[in-house]
């Protein structure tokens, strides 16, 4: 087994004749928490694309724990140990909070289960099911979710919302978790919460994390290391500070 | 004793007796008819509205759940209908010839053999279709309905243009054979989406990208669900064949489909109730319409048809009659019944809260506070709630109007 959790080498994709990412070398080691930054279009959630297979990348490839995953499905990336959360909250909006983390325990093994099993009600659908709901409630119990859990999703408030989303990734029992832009909409008293409850949840769950972040103070607070993308290029990489204090990453934020 | 005991507390435990009303109300239904059949007598054309009205609500339910709960458009659910009423009545007629089984038998392997071979259809239509979208998938389902139908037309073992005749199923007992397979359609339609995979359907409906992100099959459950559709599609045809005596392709034209549709849109997508209330006036009030205006009046009745229909659907949605339908909401007139005295324990526990909030907020603090400053060593920003930095302390105390109980 590979030394690193997530290896990509050389990544890129290009749309017609747009290189939105380029050459992207990502060494995230396991329990690391490793921050991406960059301004916006620099191609961030493009890499995360990638990683989940929603796009195919043109050039280079990756592994999770030395596993080549490049060309899977987003339903096999995800069953290999990749979940993720979306810039854009997609979470299931007509239903209750507690069945949105169902969903995301849909394939754990445990929890395996014919349809025609469902469909005329035998035992194990019930057993699976009151299962399926503790589980669930011990998750939301983490995010400090479980008092809402009948609530529709879509009547949460956004900050809400947003741990609910990671909460939903988490239920898909993952190795690697990708979070894009956690903490954006959240009030500085959530984003100093969700700072605890990653580290909380990177120790509970033995999860790496990979997180996208333009609140420089809660990538600073977070990530061992960090990447810096520009334009589709990697701008700097290597610990937080050392690229935080870049001249050349400070050009690319500040302009000059 | 006891064990029974607990298995009724089981049953009954979440939610109470309202999980199972659907069928309490149609089991009461049919046990109302058959009551009548028994001491009345009702008409032969009445017993044969009811065989029709359960397989419509058969048809409904099943096309609800590609509808409603997965949220594709499907315009081919007669289509199935086709394939599983000519293929269940060949079934049966055949067996009938060959061997000297009673006719519920018969009719029963029929239904089964016209289910599978629907769902096999489902499965060979489904795979290429499913990999279109929304207004696509409608145009290639509408195709297969059609096409379908012109095969049977065109096919001479199955009677051709003429149609293909059967047996009636007794009159007398047709429409209870009809409901008990309408209850076990909807136990089965129930159970599947108050499940795991009926988690994953609605899913897929409410957020497909998501669904695939935490890795849910969406292509297996999309056939799944429209195999299982075309199934009880099936199913339908063949008490449809019993239920009519001659199977003619006309039936199942495109219009047929728009119909179930209808049954399904006006009751609600993703209601299974709705569904059956929805069919069960549609198909009651089309055949009213077709013995009423009869002869000369024929061509008024689809005018009339969709007249009603009009209305129907705007009573039911237009936003604009929202108050008079919750005015006329039975659950509503309920709880405004019950409801007329104020309750003292809810004001006292509000006039706590009122209490207590205010006295929480430091209110210099508040004022004081600068929003960017560092937080993650800085002590907690007190109170969740945003306040504008032009608020007074006056504002912030007064307390909010409460509504007065009316």
């Amino acid at each position: 087994m590979s030394e690193y959790v997530l290896e990509t080498q050389n990544l890129g994709i290009s749309f017609g004749g747009l290189k939105a990412v380029q050459d992207a070398n990502i060494k995230i080691k396991k329990g690391q928490i490793y921050g991406m930054i960059g301004p916006n279009g620099a191609g961030k959630t493009t890499v995360f694309n990638m990683l989940t297979g929603v796009y195919l990348p043109t050039t280079g490839t990756f592994f999770l724990n030395g596993e080549e995953l490049k060309g899977k499905t987003q339903e096999q990336i995800n069953h290999k140990g990749i979940a993720r959360t979306f810039q854009n909250i997609r979470l299931f909006s007509n239903m209750s909070v507690i069945r949105n983390v169902m969903v995301g325990l849909h394939n754990q093994p445990q929890y395996k289960c014919n349809f025609l099993t469902s469909m005329f009600r035998l035992p194990r659908h019930f057993k699976i099911e009151k299962a399926m709901r503790e589980h669930a409630k011990e998750l939301l119990r983490v995010f400090d979710l479980e008092d809402e859990r009948n609530n529709l999703a879509c009547n949460l408030p956004y900050g809400k919302q947003r741990k609910l989303e990671i909460a939903r990734a988490l239920a898909t029992n993952p190795k690697l978790l990708l979070l894009d832009e956690p903490a954006a909409g959240m009030n500085p008293q959530e984003t100093a919460d969700l700072v605890q409850i990653v580290k909380k949840i990177r120790d509970d769950f033995d999860l790496t994390v990979l997180l996208i972040e333009h609140d420089m103070k809660f990538v600073a607070g977070l990530c061992e290391e960090i990447t810096v993308l520009n334009f589709g290029t990697v701008l700097a990489q290597g610990k937080t500070e050392d690229c935080l204090n870049d001249p050349e990453v400070v050009k690319a934020y500040i302009g000059g | 004793m006891t064990m029974e005991g607990t298995k009724k507390k089981n049953l009954f435990a979440k939610g109470g007796w309202k999980n199972y009303i659907t069928y309490i109300v149609i089991i009461a239904f049919l046990a109302i008819m058959i009551i009548l059949n028994l001491t009345v007598g009702l008409g032969r054309g009445d017993k044969s509205t009811l065989a029709r009205i359960a397989f419509s609500c058969i048809l409904a339910v099943s096309l609800n759940l590609v509808v409603g709960f997965l949220g594709e458009l499907s315009l081919g659910h007669a289509g199935f209908m086709c394939v599983g009423a000519y293929l269940g009545c060949f079934v049966a007629n055949t067996l009938r010839d060959a061997t000297a089984l009673p006719e519920l038998v018969v009719v029963i392997i029929a239904m089964i053999i016209a289910g599978i071979v629907a769902a096999i259809m489902g499965f060979v239509i489904g795979v290429p279709a499913l990999r279109l979208r929304g207004d696509y998938l409608a145009i290639a389902t509408l195709a297969f309905g059609e096409i379908v139908r012109c095969i049977f037309k065109n096919l001479k073992i199955f009677g051709g243009a003429k149609g293909m005749s059967t047996k009636i199923y007794n009159n007398n007992t047709l429409f209870i054979l009809a409901f008990i397979v309408l209850l076990i359609v909807v136990f089965c339609c129930q159970n599947l989406i108050n499940s795991k995979h009926g988690r994953a359907v609605i899913a897929i409906r409410d957020n497909e990208i998501a669904a695939k992100a935490m890795g849910i099959n969406v292509t297996f459950y999309k056939l799944l669900i429209f195999i299982v559709a075309a199934f009880f599609a099936g199913i339908a045809g063949v008490l449809y064949g019993s239920t009519i005596g001659t199977i003619r392709q006309e039936t199942f034209s495109f219009n047929y489909s728009i119909e179930i549709l209808v049954m399904v849109v006006l009751g609600g997508m993703g209601s299974i109730n709705g569904s059956l209330v929805a069919a069960t006036i549609i198909t009651y009030l089309n055949i009213l319409l077709q013995n009423q205006l009869s002869g000369s009046l024929a061509p008024v009745k689809n005018i009339v048809y969709a007249l009603i229909l009009i209305v129907i659907v705007i009573f039911s949605n237009a936003p604009a009659l929202k108050n008079f339908r919750e005015s006329i909401n039975p659950k509503a007139i309920l709880a405004r019944i019950s409801k007329k005295k104020p309750d003292a324990s809810v004001t006292r526990s509000d006039e706590a809260k009122w209490d207590r909030i205010p006295t929480k907020i430091n209110i210099d603090e508040v004022l004081s506070a600068d929003t960017r400053s560092g937080y993650a060593d800085d002590p907690v920003p007190p109170g969740e709630d945003v306040v504008p930095m032009e608020a007074t302390k006056d504002e912030l105390y007064r307390p909010l109007d409460r509504k007065e109980e009316k």
